[in-house]
């Protein structure tokens, strides 16, 4: 055994230079060159993971945004350089309604989901009679497959079989047009995110509350500040890391909210498009016109607006955690 | 000790992960060849329902196993984008409607060809098909699939709800509109008519109104004609019928499923839709007016009755399949003449004449659906929508005008809209 794996202070060489490499045995050799490489060994599998498949399709869509792939991706393309670009930035009728409808989607569904996450995470903070059976009804929408929950509001919102119209009717109110409305729709699809979601933002913020110091906020009261005091200048700023951590993760997601969408208006995101994001938009590219290229550089531009909205709230976090 | 076992964990995990890998490729396609698999994916459909029941039969005469994959319309579709896309070889026999994908998947070679293989068996008997049902899975003068089910855009009806206002059974396009203003004004809960109304969706059904009318999609040099006189009547009619006399906040994203629950929930008069799917109004488990359902042919309009008459779904063979003469074996049994009369009489119009002209082939059928469909074989027309590669994104493009109508604005201008965009989109496929 000694052999095999002579301690460290024995070895000739620096424990991990090369020089180590050259010990008598090639078993010994190996092994001793493992587990001096250990912590790359037990990554790679992961890194492998990551190279395959994150790495390669980020690459290959952006190869595929540079050319004019179309019909099939294995039919021949050409180069054409930034000209998918051009054409998609220049695009007035699908594209840029589909940014404004994206952000749009994500702001609203994001403030509503993180104002309404704190009152309920304020609400469960302290404890009360049957907290566990609201802890346990509060994240049921949570564990439901997004897919299926747009089929279930589908039905639910329904013009004219479906439950909410008939409930409005019952105390007098007119039929509404939820989501088949022009105008309506990208609102109905928000309150469904909002509901699918907002427990995980109560989640995060309620882990955050329940790790606060309570000595600011003890100290705030003898001194006499009321409740909305307490909440604005002391909890609040303590737990805005944990905010934006919310925010952050929230806000990805919904950027990136494919599934309720498709479920509830299919291609194109209804027949005016009125709930077509940029997902939407760049699948119906891909599967439905085929045009590769195109979608590749919607995917691209995509991907960079998520990259830089990460960004700019990471920086925000750094600045509030200083 | 602790380095050592450090090199023994790592060995175990790389040894299982190479063992399972092994497993794997053991299960995969090379297994498949030898052990006599075929591989068959097909969409949700009465069709698939029957055959689904019979194929234990084709595992024992054959001697081949069937993997079957079933999924609804758009991931079917969506799955054979990716997988032809990738050239895989896990897809021997596939479902596909040749009006929708057929000339997008023989360009881009994901068809093997057929030809040889139709010709070989004169006892399976490729001439038995039905012209148009034929043209629509040839490409290029070779045969790249085989017809399974043919569709023609049928008249449902409520006897009751014509009997009581008096009324007769509309002939004509002009008293199926007198008819459902009748209807609607003297039950407002009743639209008197209902369609599909999502923009992509409704164009296959909006064709046969189109075509009635004396339009069509191009005109006979390849141009776009949907601004014609005889489009822009079409569309402001079918708009029309379903603004003022359909269902109450009607949506603009009905497909067949939405609008067929309308009528079948009992809450319309009229319903313009495929007769394939007769058996989803007449079957009492699906529909509260099954025993009210009546079927009419296309009311004819200033061009006559002209529904379209078409092949919806055909078989054919992954060209990158390694098992075709399997997969052929399988296409044969499921579209011999007797699975044919079988699937007919379960109630899926087929593509075989000697079907048709067997009394039993028709014999399940409702009387006047069996008319209505004689009727409309007669002088159908062969496609129902855009005949082009991307059909998808023409579908939508000729479709603005359906919506924009059913939602109040001018027919007109909206099918001046539509021609200017699907010139712009026929001049690009040609490039």
């Amino acid at each position: 055994m000694s052999v095999l794996t002579p301690p460290r202070s024995a070895q000739s060489g620096p424990p991990s230079g090369r020089g180590a490499r050259r010990a008598p045995g090639a078993r010994e050799n190996f092994s001793a060159w493992a587990n001096r490489h250990r912590k790359w060994l037990f990554a790679a599998p992961a890194m492998i993971f990551v190279g395959v498949l994150i790495v390669f399709p980020l690459a290959w869509t952006l190869y595929l945004s540079l050319t004019d792939s179309q019909g099939s991706v294995r039919a021949a393309s050409e180069f054409v350089g930034l000209q998918n670009y051009l054409t998609v930035l220049s695009d007035a009728e699908r594209f840029w309604p589909a940014v404004g409808r994206t952000l749009s989607f994500t702001g609203v569904a994001l403030v509503c989901e993180v104002v309404l996450g704190m009152c309920i995470a304020l609400l469960l903070w302290r404890p009360f009679r049957g907290e566990k059976w609201v802890r346990v009804a509060i994240l049921l929408p949570l564990v439901a497959t997004p897919v299926a929950v747009g089929m279930m509001w589908r039905l639910i919102f329904d013009p004219n079989i479906g439950f909410v119209n008939q409930l409005l009717g019952m105390v007098g109110i007119p039929p509404q047009p939820w989501l088949s409305g022009q105008d309506t729709a990208l609102g109905t699809t928000i309150f469904m995110d909002v509901w699918q979601w907002t427990p995980m933002v109560v989640l995060i913020l309620l882990a955050g509350l329940t790790s606060l110091s309570e000595e600011p906020d003890e100290a705030a009261r003898m001194d006499g500040a009321n409740a909305f005091q307490r909440f604005f200048f002391i909890t609040l700023p303590l737990m805005m890391p944990t905010v934006i951590v919310a925010i952050l993760l929230r806000g990805i997601d919904a950027l990136k909210t494919f599934d309720i969408l498709y479920a509830t208006k299919g291609k194109g995101g209804g027949s005016f498009h009125e709930v077509e994001t940029l997902n939407v938009y760049a699948y119906g590219l891909s599967f439905d016109y085929n045009q590769y290229g195109l979608s590749s550089a919607v995917l691209i531009l995509f991907f960079m607006i998520i990259i830089g909205s990460m960004w700019l709230l990471t920086m925000r976090k750094k600045a509030v955690s200083k | 000790m602790k380095r050592r076992s450090i090199m023994q964990y790592a060995a175990v995990a790389a040894a299982l992960s190479l063992g399972l890998t092994a497993c794997g490729g053991a299960s995969g396609s090379s297994d498949a060849k030898t052990a006599g698999t075929v591989r068959v994916t097909l969409a949700n459909h009465v069709w698939t329902e029957g055959i689904k029941a019979a194929i234990p039969e084709f595992e024992k005469s054959s001697g081949l196993k069937v993997e079957l994959t079933q999924l609804g319309e758009d991931q079917l579709s969506d799955q054979y984008n990716v997988k032809l896309n990738a050239g895989s070889d896990e897809i021997d026999v596939m479902m596909y409607r040749p009006l929708q994908e057929g000339k997008a998947f023989a360009k881009n070679g994901y068809l093997a060809d057929l030809t040889s293989k139709v010709s070989s068996d004169s006892s399976w008997d490729w001439k038995d098909y039905q012209d148009g049902p034929v043209k629509a899975t040839t490409a290029d003068g070779k045969v790249v699939g085989v017809p399974i089910i043919t569709e023609r855009e049928v008249l449902y009806y409520r006897k009751d709800l014509l009997k009581a206002a008096g009324l007769e059974v509309p002939k004509t396009m002009e008293e199926l509109e007198a008819a459902a203003k009748a209807i609607k004004a003297s039950s407002p809960d009743t639209a008197g008519f209902v369609a599909r109304t999502g923009k992509s969706a409704a164009v296959t059904q909006f064709s046969s109104f189109l075509y009635s009318f004396g339009g069509d999609f191009t005109d006979a040099t390849g141009k776009s004609a949907v601004n014609t006189d005889a489009a822009k009547k079409a569309y402001a009619y079918y708009g029309g019928l379903i603004k003022n006399y359909g269902p109450a906040n009607v949506s603009t994203d009905m497909s067949w499923p939405e609008a067929m629950a309308i009528f079948t929930q009992g809450k319309a008069a009229f319903y313009t839709e495929a007769d394939s799917l007769y058996k989803n109004a007449t079957d009492p488990a699906k529909s509260k007016v099954a025993d009210t359902v009546g079927f009419a042919a296309l009311p004819a309009g200033p061009a006559g009755s002209k529904p379209y008459n078409i092949p919806s779904w055909g078989l054919a063979v992954n060209q990158a399949s390694g098992n075709q003469d399997n997969a052929w074996k399988f296409i044969q049994w499921a579209t011999s003449k007797e699975r044919t009369l079988a699937a007919q009489k379960a109630g899926v119009p087929g593509p075989r004449a000697s079907v048709w002209s067997d009394p039993a082939g028709t014999s399940t059928y409702p009387k006047d659906l069996a008319e209505a469909i004689a009727a409309s074989a007669k002088n159908g027309v062969g496609h129902d929508r855009p005949e082009v590669v991307t059909v998808g994104k023409a579908r939508e493009i000729v479709g603005g005008p359906i919506v924009a109508t059913i939602t109040g604005a001018d027919a007109s201008a909206a099918a001046d809209t539509a021609h200017e965009a699907f010139q712009k989109f026929l001049d690009s496929e040609k490039k």
